[in-house]
Formats: structure tokens, C-alpha cells, sequence
């Protein structure tokens, strides 16, 4: 059982209601996804130039398959993007280039050059790293490609400070959040009203839970980036985390060698900073039956979030996804 | 396979993954909320619930333990509390700012839990959270007993339409788990739930604290209560699907033409059923077609229900377009341009009859304003009173009177398309929440006329303007500046926005007055008439200026009568009469000195300058702009000159 390897030519009604007698009652996850198809389109038909925050993991994949829904027949009116550090997986990056052809999505690609050219990595310039290279790059982008809505993949079960986030997130012209002084948000009325140089960012998978998301993955066969799925990678362990040898840039330490051990990643993001997990979980239905029996949320595997409790908060007042 | 799960209570839980893939197809969704007063201990009973439901990771338990020591409010017990608040202000203060969705599950159901906050600052807040609420939980201080703000939340539940309310009521452990002190607020909210016309209410007497009655039954604590534990009352709640309207609503959200040979109209049925084949009316552009197919992405479906987001094809190739509602020929919703209201004022401005604002109705924007108040609501005793505007947070029930006809419902039939929210024209944040009452099916022909407001009065006029009007009384000598000032305040005013209108000798003297001289009678009823005119402004809604002489206090005073104290801002330009002479702009001064002009104030007729004057201004000390500057701070601090709403 390898989704990643089927393209998902037809999809699988499983989530689509039946009508009994009366009308029947739909699912959770069959409201879950009139809920984020609903509001996929109430963004293509507010704002001249949304865009899709497409950071490849399965969140994305999800918010992807739910935009094709959303817009079938037609395509996905809005482009997707990508702020790539540089030091993504090798493997995300394929994926995502295999995923926009198959989609025949507009797929734009965007790095902080300044960053790059002046050398901020993940070993040189710690938290500001992300900084620079994710939450700078993201703000360049939006900037450049003057767009006003950009959809992501957030989660309220994520994190606490997205939990108390609106559906439709105001950011002022320099793309900051404010907590404190959030827009009402009643029903599903979206207020997709701004003035000049603000913005929104769009969260249709606020309400969805992680094993929603893969229940979720299973019911409709979505591909997944293969590194989800339990494999021997080579492995070191560095500050409490597992962080796997992508390639010859990660700097090895004195006495550290890459050992090989069947892994699996939780969520994904740049490597130097990802910790894997030890798994056995090979496939979907692997993973969901691992997920019933964890003891610790999906976050804690992020070298960004530990920090803090007030990390996240932080980098979402600054402008980070 | 051993019991799959340790997240889920162990008496139903999936044994195999196959079970529970079985039962995620079949586990229904039970939005709630938590509201109350603050303190009443809403964010500890979440807290509670997710740990005795173990859905508490163990870093994040950690976190609580670390976060416990630094912020808790518990002492050694980690404050469960921290699972919820999530902001760095709300952890630092020990209050909740904004609503925190929390998610859990048991066997038999899901739930988005929506934690709101208690105090009245942010109960637009609350108000988010319980609008998609299929039931609320209202918490109260079992020592405290029933406050305000226990009241107000219960209230804007019933206002949003949550039939199902549980009164938690909660800190039994503070009591010692007295059974009288909790009959008795059993009893009082019973009877204001009763009023409010709420018709499911569960009392429960809870310690989140402690746990009891959360998840696990006081056994020990309340053996005098037999009734269910919050947990079980979540769990037994029904929430029918088919309730309310059954009748179909389909709000068209967006047109889909992929190419030229598709056309379909997307969107999510709103209640009702739609089938292929069907009759169908488009609202309010009033063209008739049949379904020719419903299309999702899973491939075609004979018919859609309520909450399915679908794309509908039509035989016909008429020209719909987002906002319109497609209904059944025979079941049409009301069509109507005025409709009567209950809102929820959430502007930081308030909220001004007359006004314009925008309303999103379904997948419509639509001008309009709110026509009048018809009174506001007191939560305390539900009592109703006049108002000329509503503050924020106030709640009242309002005449909406909108520029074009739109589709609407009773919101006790449909949350979906009885609902709107309304817009700020200036700052585009959301200022308000209404739910529309009962439309009078006899407004369907009211969709064709055009609003007559009940009564357009002098408030609605300056409403509509964004101001007070009043009117600005320049007097001084002649040459003192005011007629500079007066043009150079002008100019300023409608640069801002506002309405005004300059009154002076040039416009004044030559038209309406060209039959007066310049004898006492004359200039007597010169400005009496200059009063008249500038009262009618004023009812117009207008801010006036005016640059007369006026010499004499008499007079002076007569207009202000005329005009209300209030409104009437006298301003005095104090420059001397060496000044205006030396200036002497038009050379009058020079005339008068040679005899050739009689009876010129300051040389031989008399000038009375005021005595308490709202402003002074020696124009030969200060430039124009200050002078300026001064009196728009002036106005803007009297409320004539509403200033901008800082915005949502």
C-alpha cells in the first residue's frame, strides 16, 4: 500500500453521503469537507489574487485534493507556492514537482536570494533561520506577486496559538497578526473585505484533527510524500532528535556517524531541523493504528516550536504562515 | 488485537483498526461552547475534558506542568486550565481574550469544542464561537451564583439559536457540594432560560477542579444527583440535521465555466434537498430552469442535501451569478429590501441608524443601513428601551432597510440564510452580527419599492454624513481673519470627508439679503436671517461656518438659542484693532477714519465681543493652520466630527 505511487485519476466516493428515507445525516469528515470546500471557494470568488501556501506535507496534499474538489470540473484557479529554504528533503522537492505537473497547477517557487547569497543556514544562524528564509521569504513573495489571499494547511489542533485562530486571518500590510483584535468571524460569512496592502490568510483545515487528516488520507487515496512511511534512513542523533543525512551539507560532529534505522517522519519541513521518529508504520493504515496509540502530539518532533510555549505566537504575529 | 486506542474511553473503543475506520465513517460531529462569567473556571473544565478523555499528549502535559509553575493558578495541581489558553497576554493575565477551538472524540462522537471568553470586552468573541454551535455549555460559579454575564452569554445563545444548553454549574468542591445552593441556581436560571424561550436545559452539578461529574460520576461527592455527567449529556444530545427549514436554499457562491461547453453554479445547500430534475427559481434575478445535473468531483449525484458543497448544471442557459439563491417555484423565501432584526453591535464606533454599511448575506454584499432602533435589550431583566445608537457589544432588535431586494429567511428556521453580517464602508472590519426575524411574507412585494425610512430625521441626516452637525460662529473686527480662517476650516472639513457650508458676506449680502441696508434694522434682521438659514443647514445635517461681524452679543445669543447651546460654537478672533487696521484689506478702515464710511465697527460703532466664547484666536500670534488645527481638535473632542473607527 504505497499511495504516493497511484495518481488519483478517479476519486473515491467514500465520504459522500448517502441519502436515506429522509435526508441523511453527513459524516464528520463529509462536513469537514463541505466546510473547506466552502471556503475554497468563497476565496476564489473574493480576491483578485489568492494563492495556495503549498509546503508539500500531507496537510498540503490534503488542501490540495480538497482545492480539486472545490473546483472540479475546472482547474485550481490560484497558484500554488512554495517558499523553498533550500534545505528541504529531497524527496519533498520531487514530490512537489511530480504533484503540480500531474494537478497541471502553476506552481511558483520562491527563495530569499538575499538570504542565500548571504549564506543563513540552519547551522549558522539558529531561530533566525526560519526567520530569514521562511517567514521573510514568504512575506518577499506575497509582496511580489501582490496577492491578497493566501490559502495554508494550518490546523487549530496544531498548536495553541493557532487554535484561537480565525478561519479568515487579517494581516495588515506588513503581514502581522494581531491576537488581540481579531476580526468577528459568525458562521460561515467570511469577511473578505480589505483595505489596500492588507491580506488574509485562509485557513480551510482549521477544524480537521490530525487523524482526520489521515483518516481522511485513507478514505480518498491521496499520495503522500514517501517520507511518512517507515524505511531504513541514515540517522543521527543530535539534541534529543533524530535527524536524518539527507545529503553531504549537514555537518557532521566529531565522533557522529550516520547509523541506518527504520524511521518514519511525523510532519516535514527542513531537514537539519526535522526529527524523525523509530517506526514500523509502512503505509496508511499503519500510521492512523500508530497515531491511536502515541503519547505525544505531532509538534514535538519541530526543533522551532520547543522553544517556547510563545514560539508559535511569536512567529505568527511576524508574519510566518 | 488488544484495545487499539488509549485516547479513546475504554468502553466502545475499536478493537481493531478496521473497526475504527468503520466507525470514523459512521461517528457523527457535535459543535459546542463554554461561555459563562469570567472566572467561572470555563477554561479548567476544558482542560478537564480532554484529560479524563485522554486526549492530552504527554510533551503537552509537560508543558502544563512546566507552564503550572510559572503561570498556574492551582498551586502544586498543574492548571489544566494552560491546555487551553493559548495566547501569551491571556496566559500572563490568567484571562481569555479570544475563543480557543479544542477537538476531542469518543466512540460514539466528535466534538470542536469552542472555549469562549468571559468578559463583556469581548463578547463579539464569544459570539464568533457559539454562532456555529449546535449546543452551549454555560458555566457558573457555584459560590458566585448567576451574574451579568452568565445571563448575557445565555442570551446571545438563544439569540444565535442554540436550542441545547447545559448550566454547569461549577466549584461544587468550594460549596462542599451543597445540593440546596445548587437547587437554587437550578431554579433562578431556570426561569430566565424560560424567558428567553430556551426549551432544553440540563442542569449539572460539576468540580472541574476535581473532576467530578466531567467524565467520571461524583459518587462520592453528589449522591443526591442522579442525573448525567457533562460528558454523557455531550455524548446524548441530538442534534437533528432536518430541523428547521426543509424547504431547498442553494446560494450560489461561484460560477464554474471551465470551458464553453460547462456551465454549473457552485455551492453548499443551505437546508433543503435538490434533485436532478427538479423546477428551480433563481433569487432575486426571479429565472426559472430545471436541474439537468448535480456534479461533484466523486462523479454525479441524483440529489444533494443540506451541508453538501456541490456544482448544479441547468437545462437552461440563463445568466445567474454569485449571490443568487436557487429555490423551489413553491417555496420561495422572503424577497425583500427592509426586514426587521436582532443585532449584535461588535463596532468599536457605535453603531449610528442612518448610516451606510455593507451586509453579507449568504454569498451577497449589499448596501444598506440600519433604518432605525427599535429598542435595546437589556440583558440583565430582558428589558427593552429606546435608543438612538447601539454600543458595542449592545443588543437590539433594528429595522435593516438595504438597497436591493435579497432572499431571506426567519433565522429560527435557518441559520443559513437567515444570518448576515454587516461590514464597515471605511475599514471593512465586521461591526456587526444580525439574525433576521420572521420576514412578513407580504414584504415580498415590498422588494419593488424603494425604501421610505419611517421617519427621516435630523439624526438619520447626520448619520448619514458621519458627523454632528453644529454651526461654527466666527466673529471679530473686520480685518481680524475670518473669513481666511473660515475657508481655510472649510477646505480642512471636506478634505476629511465632511459636509459643510460657508456662510459669509459675499454669498449672503448679495442674494438673500440684497434688500437689506445697512441701518440697525438691517443689520438687525441681516442676522436673523443668518441664523434661519444656518438652522436649516444644521436639520440638513450640515457643519456650518460662518464669517460675519456680528457686533452685537444680542444678536449673537438670539442664534444660539436658535440653534442649541450644544451645537452653537462661538469662536472669537481676538486681534486688535491696531492690527486689522494696519492690515486693512479691503481699506475700509482707511474710509472710515476719513468719514467716508458711517457706523464702522471698532471706530464709531460699538464691537461686543463675547463672554464665555468656545474659542479665542488672535490670528496676528498664530498662523491660519494652528488656528485651524485647534478647532478641528476642539470638535473632534465634542463628538462633532466622528472619528475614524480605529477598525477590526
Amino acid at each position: 500500500m504505497q499511495p504516493q505511487n497511484q495518481t488519483v485519476t478517479t476519486l473515491k466516493p467514500s465520504t459522500t453521503p448517502r441519502r436515506g428515507g429522509a435526508l441523511s445525516r453527513l459524516t464528520h469528515l463529509a462536513r469537514l469537507e463541505a466546510e473547506s470546500i466552502h471556503i475554497m471557494r468563497e476565496v476564489a470568488a473574493e480576491f483578485s489574487k489568492p494563492l495556495l501556501m503549498y509546503s508539500i506535507g500531507k496537510d498540503s496534499s490534503v488542501l490540495l485534493h480538497l482545492a480539486r474538489k472545490a473546483f472540479f470540473p475546472g482547474r485550481i484557479p490560484f497558484p500554488l507556492l512554495h517558499i523553498d529554504t533550500g534545505w528541504k528533503f529531497k524527496e519533498m522537492i520531487s514530490f512537489r514537482d511530480e504533484t503540480a505537473r500531474r494537478l497541471n497547477a502553476e506552481l511558483i517557487v520562491y527563495t530569499n536570494e538575499a538570504g542565500k547569497v548571504a549564506g543563513v543556514t540552519p547551522f549558522t544562524h539558529g531561530a533566525r533561520y526560519t526567520d530569514i528564509m521562511k517567514t521573510e521569504a514568504l512575506k518577499q513573495a506575497l509582496d511580489k506577486y501582490g496577492c491578497d489571499a493566501a490559502i495554508g494547511g494550518a490546523r487549530r489542533d496544531e498548536e495553541k496559538s493557532r487554535a484561537k485562530e480565525r478561519v479568515f486571518s487579517f494581516r495588515d500590510a506588513q503581514h502581522r497578526w494581531d491576537p488581540k483584535n481579531q476580526r468577528p468571524e459568525l458562521w460561515n460569512l467570511y469577511n473578505g473585505r480589505l483595505r489596500r496592502g492588507d491580506s488574509i490568510r485562509v485557513f480551510p483545515l482549521s477544524n480537521w484533527t490530525e487523524i482526520d487528516i489521515w483518516t481522511y488520507i485513507h478514505a480518498e487515496n491521496i499520495p503522500v510524500v514517501p517520507l511518512y512511511f517507515a524505511k531504513q534512513r541514515p540517522i543521527v542523533d543530535r539534541d534529543g532528535l533524530k535527524i536524518m543525512v539527507d545529503d553531504e551539507r549537514l555537518p557532521l560532529k566529531d565522533g557522529e556517524k550516520p547509523q541506518l534505522e527504520t524511521i518514519r517522519f511525523r510532519s516535514l519541513g527542513c531537514y537539519p531541523l526535522t526529527g524523525a521518529q523509530v517506526s514500523r508504520a509502512a503505509n496508511v493504515r499503519e500510521i492512523i493504528e500508530e497515531m491511536l496509540r502515541t503519547t505525544t502530539s505531532e509538534r514535538q518532533s519541530r526543533a522551532i516550536d520547543a522553544d517556547s510555549a510563545a514560539a508559535m505566537e511569536n512567529r505568527k504575529r511576524e508574519g510566518y504562515f | 488485537m488488544a484495545a487499539l486506542t488509549n485516547k479513546l474511553a475504554a468502553s466502545a473503543a475499536p478493537r481493531t483498526l478496521d473497526e475504527f475506520l468503520a466507525q470514523q465513517r459512521d461517528i457523527d460531529l457535535l459543535r459546542f461552547i463554554t461561555c459563562g462569567s469570567v472566572d467561572d473556571g470555563k477554561s479548567t473544565l476544558i482542560g478537564r475534558l480532554l484529560h479524563d478523555t485522554r486526549q492530552v499528549f504527554d510533551d503537552q502535559l509537560t508543558a502544563v506542568a512546566n507552564d503550572s509553575r510559572r503561570w498556574g493558578t492551582t498551586g502544586e495541581v498543574p492548571d489544566l486550565a494552560l491546555l487551553v489558553d493559548g495566547l501569551q497576554a491571556e496566559r500572563e493575565q490568567g484571562i481569555t481574550i479570544d475563543v480557543a477551538y479544542r477537538y476531542f472524540s469518543t466512540p460514539s462522537r466528535k466534538f470542536i469544542v469552542a472555549d469562549c471568553p468571559g468578559h463583556e470586552q469581548y463578547t463579539r468573541n464569544m459570539a464568533t464561537g457559539a454562532s456555529t454551535a449546535d449546543a452551549a455549555v454555560v458555566l457558573v460559579d457555584a459560590e458566585k451564583g448567576i451574574r451579568v454575564q452568565t445571563r448575557r452569554h445565555a442570551h446571545i445563545v438563544a439569540l444565535l439559536g442554540v436550542q441545547n444548553i447545559i448550566l454547569a454549574v461549577n466549584k461544587m468542591d468550594r460549596i462542599d457540594y451543597d445540593r440546596a445552593r445548587f437547587e437554587a441556581i437550578a431554579g433562578e436560571f431556570a426561569i430566565y432560560a424560560h424567558k428567553l424561550g430556551v426549551s432544553k436545559v440540563e442542569v449539572i452539578p460539576v468540580s472541574a477542579l476535581q473532576g467530578v461529574n466531567v467524565v467520571a460520576r461524583g459518587a462520592k461527592e453528589t449522591p443526591w444527583y442522579a442525573g448525567r455527567t457533562l460528558l454523557e449529556a455531550l455524548e446524548g444530545i441530538e442534534v437533528p440535521r432536518d430541523a428547521g427549514l426543509k424547504e431547498l436554499r442553494f446560494p450560489i457562491q461561484l460560477v464554474s465555466r471551465p470551458d464553453a461547453n460547462f456551465r454549473g453554479y457552485a455551492g453548499t445547500v443551505a437546508s433543503g434537498d435538490i434533485t436532478v430534475g427538479d423546477s428551480v427559481l433563481a433569487l432575486p434575478s426571479r429565472k426559472t430552469s430545471k436541474v439537468r445535473e448535480i456534479t461533484t468531483a466523486d462523479g454525479p449525484l441524483p440529489h444533494a442535501g443540506a451541508g453538501q458543497a456541490v456544482v448544479v448544471v441547468l437545462e437552461d442557459e440563463i445568466d445567474l451569478s454569485r449571490g443568487d439563491v436557487l429555490v423551489h417555484p413553491d417555496h420561495r423565501p422572503t424577497l425583500a429590501r427592509t426586514f426587521d432584526a436582532h443585532l449584535i453591535w461588535m463596532g468599536e464606533a457605535p453603531l449610528l441608524p442612518g448610516k451606510r454599511y455593507e451586509f453579507k448575506i449568504g454569498s451577497r454584499y449589499v448596501r444598506g443601513l440600519v433604518d432605525s432602533i427599535q429598542h435595546r435589550i437589556d440583558v440583565n431583566d430582558l428589558s427593552t428601551r429606546e435608543a438612538e445608537a447601539l454600543d458595542l457589544n449592545g443588543l437590539a432588535r433594528v429595522r435593516i432597510a438595504l438597497e436591493e431586494p435579497v432572499a431571506v429567511d426567519d433565522y429560527k428556521l435557518s441559520r443559513a440564510t437567515g444570518s448576515f453580517i454587516i461590514v464597515d464602508l471605511l475599514h471593512f472590519g465586521t461591526v456587526g452580527a444580525g439574525m433576521v426575524i420572521a420576514p412578513h411574507p407580504s414584504s415580498r412585494q415590498n422588494s419593488d419599492v424603494v425604501w421610505q425610512p419611517t421617519r427621516v430625521s435630523a439624526q438619520i441626516r447626520a448619520n448619514q454624513k458621519n458627523q454632528r452637525p453644529c454651526v461654527v460662529w466666527f466673529t471679530g473686527l473686520s480685518g481680524a481673519g475670518k473669513s481666511t480662517l473660515a475657508n481655510a476650516l472649510e477646505q480642512a472639513l471636506v478634505s476629511r470627508g465632511h459636509h459643510s457650508y460657508l456662510l459669509d458676506g459675499d454669498n449672503v449680502r448679495h442674494g438673500l439679503n440684497k434688500d437689506l441696508d445697512f441701518s440697525d434694522a438691517g443689520r438687525e434682521e441681516n442676522i436673523r436671517r443668518i441664523g434661519e438659514v444656518s438652522a436649516l443647514f444644521v436639520d440638513a445635517g450640515l457643519i456650518v461656518v460662518t464669517a460675519f461681524i456680528s457686533p452685537f452679543r444680542a444678536d449673537r445669543n438670539r442664534i444660539r438659542e436658535r440653534i442649541g447651546d450644544a451645537n452653537f460654537i462661538e469662536i472669537y478672533l481676538s486681534t486688535s484693532l491696531e492690527e486689522c487696521e494696519r492690515r486693512d484689506p479691503k481699506g475700509l478702515y482707511v474710509k472710515a477714519r476719513e468719514g467716508k464710511i458711517r457706523e464702522f465697527t471698532g471706530i464709531d460703532s460699538p464691537y461686543e465681543p463675547p463672554l464665555n466664547p468656545q474659542l479665542t484666536i488672535d490670528t496676528s500670534k498664530i498662523a491660519i493652520t494652528a488656528g485651524v488645527d485647534q478647532i478641528l481638535r476642539f470638535l473632534e473632542n465634542k463628538g462633532f466630527l466622528n472619528q475614524a473607527d480605529p477598525g477590526l
